[in-house]
């Protein structure tokens, strides 16, 4: 049995260059922007467990020491779900997602250029990272975030 | 064994809303029914625990003692995100354990108000003024919705999904299959907040939450307590027969949380603390899962208890769907898992949950279950599981004949 959606989903516009009057920022520290945008995590130096935040120390081996790993942006679609109750001033439905990254890595994003309907959801299909603009404050600075789209 | 513990008593409130009472209320109702039950009081406990999210800070052992009792005695206030419950017990058991009780009261309770589905991480954002990094993760805004969801509905989906994205034959119609037999379960159940049924398709036909989670297939919020008082394999012999005749051994009690897994940078992992919980307590209790004559387990979202139907063990690795399918965790089947109703159709204060399902297993050991007993049940396990994560698991045995 299909269930469809009706609705608008997230759009996925990967026109980030800057608008007239303000610059952009990620929307975490762990996306990078420069250049091609991409993810960067701790690395232990110890036993190479990756992370997204700010460290106190490894929670794989206890070690303190850290480098800064930048990720792939290809990957595989390891779980979704398809979000049809949310926050208020969420769009919804939008298709939340974790991905394994390619060489290491595990993340949460949202699924985009993709229809909200698990009929048109693969398990364990490609994907390639995209960003998108996800908000504006008062000074016209875009923050950036990112997703997965089909690859 | 000699250093044994018992459960004596048990009670729980009847789950659902009660707006007109706080959790001192509810927690003195079912501390005093299980106290009852015990042929107890609370002047006899030595230790008190009490589980509570609501009111984690806020002295509710102590203010429990106020209404009931004020004896002295420890008082642990208790919180472990949904395994509070059997946080609470196990902290009344360590304390006999330890040799500092002969008997202990363990209380849970929720005073849930109308948070609804979502929590408080459910509202709406402010808008911004200058974006700011802050935060572990330099975020300059809330990031639900825009990076995936963290809430409940959709964890639970996505940790569902991502067993069918490993074993054929798990789809959107064994996730609602679990909630259509819980909802058939708790019609039987008067203690439950909702005792109605449920067809298949209508329960995949409700309005969808988090995909493959319609409402039918989400817990409630609500209100409710439940208590059991524990007693020393000493004392016990020294109490009445009746007491002795109903008490009820605590083969397992096991408290995990969550290892190091590759996968945290994305979303909780609760297969394999809950995994590391089950083979500890099988271990301590010298069962194993074909011994079962039924289980009660966290079934938050219908996509959890499929995944944990293959955590406990019920099942073969990659097996749950197949489980399902032929219907083994129905009341009639082979391993009947929440006959109570479970978190879906039974409710789900949070603190009380944890002591809720070992009351429910522990009645249906002592063959006063009514009309949703299991016939001759002998062996029960009950798990819960706090996301964070804390997993709790007890294995339950009728005292021998």
């Amino acid at each position: 049995m299909h269930v469809t959606f009706a609705g608008p989903t997230l759009p996925a516009v990967t026109d980030t260059s800057s608008p007239p009057g303000g610059g952009r920022i990620p929307v975490v520290d762990y996306l990078v922007l420069e250049g091609d945008p991409h993810l960067v995590a701790h690395a232990c130096t110890g036993c190479g467990a990756l992370y997204f935040d700010r460290r106190n120390a490894c929670a794989k081996c206890g070690r303190t020491a850290f480098d800064r790993r930048p990720l792939a942006t290809t990957g595989v679609l390891r779980s979704f779900t398809i979000v049809s109750r949310a926050a208020p001033g969420v769009p919804v439905p939008y298709v939340s997602a974790v991905v394994e990254l390619e060489g290491g890595g595990v993340v949460k994003a949202n699924l985009v250029d993709v229809e909200p309907d698990p009929a048109k959801i693969e398990l364990n299909m490609p994907l390639s990272m995209t960003t998108f603009v996800c908000g504006t404050d008062e000074e016209g600075t875009d923050a950036v975030a990112f997703g997965f789209r089909p690859a | 064994m000699a250093d044994t513990v018992w459960i004596i008593g048990a009670s729980m409130t009847k789950f659902g809303r009660y707006p007109d009472k706080d959790t001192v209320d509810l927690a003195s109702e079912a501390a005093l029914a299980a106290l009852e039950d015990a042929q107890s009081t609370i002047f006899d406990m030595q230790t008190l625990a009490v589980g509570c999210l609501v009111d984690a800070a806020a002295m509710l052992g102590q203010r429990l003692q106020k209404q009931i009792g004020q004896t002295g005695i420890p008082v642990y206030n208790v919180a472990n995100a949904c395994a509070t419950g059997a946080t609470a017990v196990r902290t009344a058991l360590l304390a006999i354990k330890a040799g500092e009780a002969d008997m202990a009261l363990a209380v849970g309770v929720e005073q849930m108000g109308k948070m609804g589905l979502l929590g408080p991480a459910g509202q709406a954002r402010a808008k911004p003024t200058g974006y700011t990094p802050s935060g572990r993760y330099g975020s300059v805004m809330p990031v639900e919705g825009i990076l995936g969801t963290q809430l409940m509905p959709g964890v639970f989906a996505q940790a569902g999904m991502e067993y069918a994205s490993h074993h054929d034959g798990v789809g959107f119609e064994q996730f609602a299959k679990v909630a259509e037999k819980n909802h058939a379960h708790s019609a039987l159940n008067p203690l439950a907040q909702y005792q109605k049924v449920f067809s298949l398709e209508q329960v995949m036909g409700a309005e969808m939450v988090a995909y493959p989670n319609t409402l039918l297939m989400c817990c409630p919020t609500g209100d409710g307590a439940a208590a059991a008082v524990l007693c020393s394999d000493a004392r016990l012999k020294t109490l009445d027969p009746d007491v002795r005749r109903r008490a009820v051994k605590i083969s397992a009690s096991v408290l995990t949380s969550d290892p190091y897994v590759e996968s945290d940078t994305a979303q909780p992992d609760v297969s394999t603390l809950t995994k590391l919980a089950a083979a500890q307590a099988y271990e301590q209790a010298g069962v194993g899962p074909a011994d079962l004559d039924l289980v009660e387990l966290h079934d938050c979202f219908a996509t959890a208890e499929l995944i944990h139907y293959e955590n406990l063990q019920l099942c073969e690795p990659g097996g749950a769907g197949d489980f399902i399918d032929r219907r083994a965790p129905w009341r009639d089947g082979t391993t009947p898992v929440n006959v109570s109703g479970g978190l879906i159709s039974k409710g789900h204060p949070i603190g009380a949950t944890g002591v809720a399902n070992i009351y429910e297993v522990a009645t249906h050991l002592r063959g006063e279950a009514g009309d949703r007993q299991i016939e001759g049940a002998r062996v029960g396990l009950t798990h819960v599981i706090g996301l964070g994560s804390a997993c709790g698991v007890h294995v339950l045995e009728r005292a021998a004949a």
